[in-house]
């Protein structure tokens, strides 16, 4: 189970102050807390201002790794974000976040996963509209999975994002995302998925509660990554007993591990 | 105000369509003014809703059945609104900008103005800024409103500005601004007259203006 640590997202308004006044110790705050808490990967969004978005994931890069060896995930759209951002990675290979079918996106990206030996989310977005039922996101998924191998990229790079809708607009958006899951997981053995969690409570009371729920059925269908929250100590430890519950932590280790360091809030 | 129009507004907020559709008829015929039932049931129902979603007491779904109930009794008083009850305060074109296909923000606003007194030209999503400026050219709505999710789109609103004061047609709207990542500076930088954290404020912002 990858756990994509979220925090250092521009959208959040604490991390746009800190990119806008480029304030290196609240940034490293962040990624010192996630690092502790258990993230495998740390994900850095620095598009908050219009046109400085290369110049901050940079920055974002930079800062970051002065407190942290975790890998990174690169997370924008733009392709000229993640070609500035790349050169200045001294961890290991990073994630990119993201490709989709989008031409554009998708030829500028997946150059860019191919030269530098990434990994890549590849979200269920055709050139037109997000997919919003299963049939259509397993259907650009398989697509998405076929041109990336075709082009070079080993199937074990690839975490399929089948995107989460809110629950608020639509009843039934987070069941297609599951049974997308699940269909894709079983298709293309090999193959990773994941997705963001918060998406699916967007408008609704309760919201955590929602996240995690979703994210054990998600588990349940085979989900092996999740763009998440990892100083959330409840979701962490619903990861942990989930992966025990689904047969895949070996002994419970992993439970016990979590445990014996406190970090188990049961 | 009459015990009808209150149990029609009350149904609205509560997204009880049945019940709204059968009182709203009942009251018509019993002879209950259609401007009244518009003015002081749904209009006053959507402007409760708006002001419990923005302060946290209502959530999503109950904003959304609250304006589909509004959008459903809404066709049985039209026939009979006449003259001044029947003119809209003023028109909107609305979209979500070119490159980014997130609706819900812009559907709740659209919702929202309609549930005002607004007749709203829905652009859909992707819209990119020729298809805004020939909204104006065909529409001449007295607003021009954009939505966009992702700072990547933001320049799109920048670039539909600009593509709206060269066709000439800037001058006889007013543009408003709204998404997550927006703020009050950007919607200035790139030349909008205003920008809206929420449907609700933004409904106001249209009522401030459209006078």
């Amino acid at each position: 189970m990858l756990v994509i640590a979220e925090r250092i997202n521009a959208s959040r308004k604490a991390i746009r102050a800190a990119l806008e006044a480029m304030d290196a110790a609240a940034i490293q705050k962040e990624a010192r807390a996630q690092d502790a808490a258990g993230a495998d990967y740390i994900d850095v969004n620095g598009g908050t201002l219009p046109g400085r978005e290369p110049e901050l994931l940079c920055w974002l890069v930079d800062t970051v790794q002065a407190v942290s060896d975790k890998p990174l995930c690169l997370d924008s759209p733009d392709a000229a974000a993640l070609a500035a951002a790349l050169p200045r990675v001294r961890t290991k290979p990073p994630i990119l976040n993201s490709i989709s079918l989008e031409r554009a996106r998708f030829d500028g990206v997946l150059a860019l996963a191919l030269e530098h030996r990434t990994k890549l989310i590849a979200l269920c977005q055709g050139e037109s509209v997000p997919a919003a039922s299963a049939e259509d996101k397993v259907a650009l998924g398989a697509e998405l999975v076929e041109r990336l191998t075709r082009a070079g990229i080993a199937i074990g790079d690839i975490y399929v994002d089948p995107l989460v809708f809110p629950l608020g607009t639509d009843s039934r958006s987070a069941h297609a995302t599951i049974e997308a899951i699940g269909e894709l997981m079983r298709r293309f053995p090999g193959v990773h998925t994941t997705c963001g969690l918060s998406n699916v409570s967007h408008g609704l009371p309760a919201r955590k509660l929602l996240n995690r729920t979703f994210l054990v059925a998600a588990l349940s269908r085979g989900m092996d990554a999740a763009i998440v929250d990892p100083t959330d100590s409840q979701l962490m430890s619903t990861i942990y007993a989930a992966q025990a519950v689904f047969g895949r932590d070996e002994y419970c280790l992993g439970l016990i591990e979590a445990f014996q360091e406190g970090r188990l809030a049961a | 105000m009459s015990e009808a129009i209150e149990s029609i507004k009350s149904n609205v907020i509560r997204g009880k369509r049945k019940e709204a559709l059968e009182q709203t008829q009942r009251a018509l015929a019993a002879g209950v003014d259609p401007a009244a039932i518009m003015k002081d049931a749904l209009i006053a129902a959507m402007s409760v809703v708006g002001q419990k979603y923005s302060s946290g007491e209502f959530f999503l779904p109950q904003m959304m059945i609250a304006a589909r109930a509004m959008t459903e009794v809404l066709p049985l008083l039209k026939p009979h609104l006449v003259g001044a009850a029947a003119q809209k305060r003023g028109k909107a074109v609305i979209g979500t900008v070119a490159g980014d296909f997130h609706d819900i923000g812009k559907n709740i606003v659209k919702m929202m103005l309609e549930g005002a007194g607004y007749e709203v030209v829905d652009l859909g999503v992707d819209v990119p800024a020729d298809k805004f400026v020939e909204a104006v050219r065909n529409e001449s709505p007295n607003f021009v409103l954009m939505s966009s999710l992702i700072t990547l789109t933001m320049q799109s609103m920048r670039k539909t500005v600009e593509a709206l004061q060269a066709a000439g047609v800037r001058g006889a709207i007013r543009v408003g601004v709204g998404g997550a990542p927006l703020t009050a500076k950007f919607a200035q930088e790139i030349g909008a007259d205003f920008y809206s954290p929420d449907a609700h404020e933004c409904v106001e912002a249209c009522n401030r203006l459209v006078h």
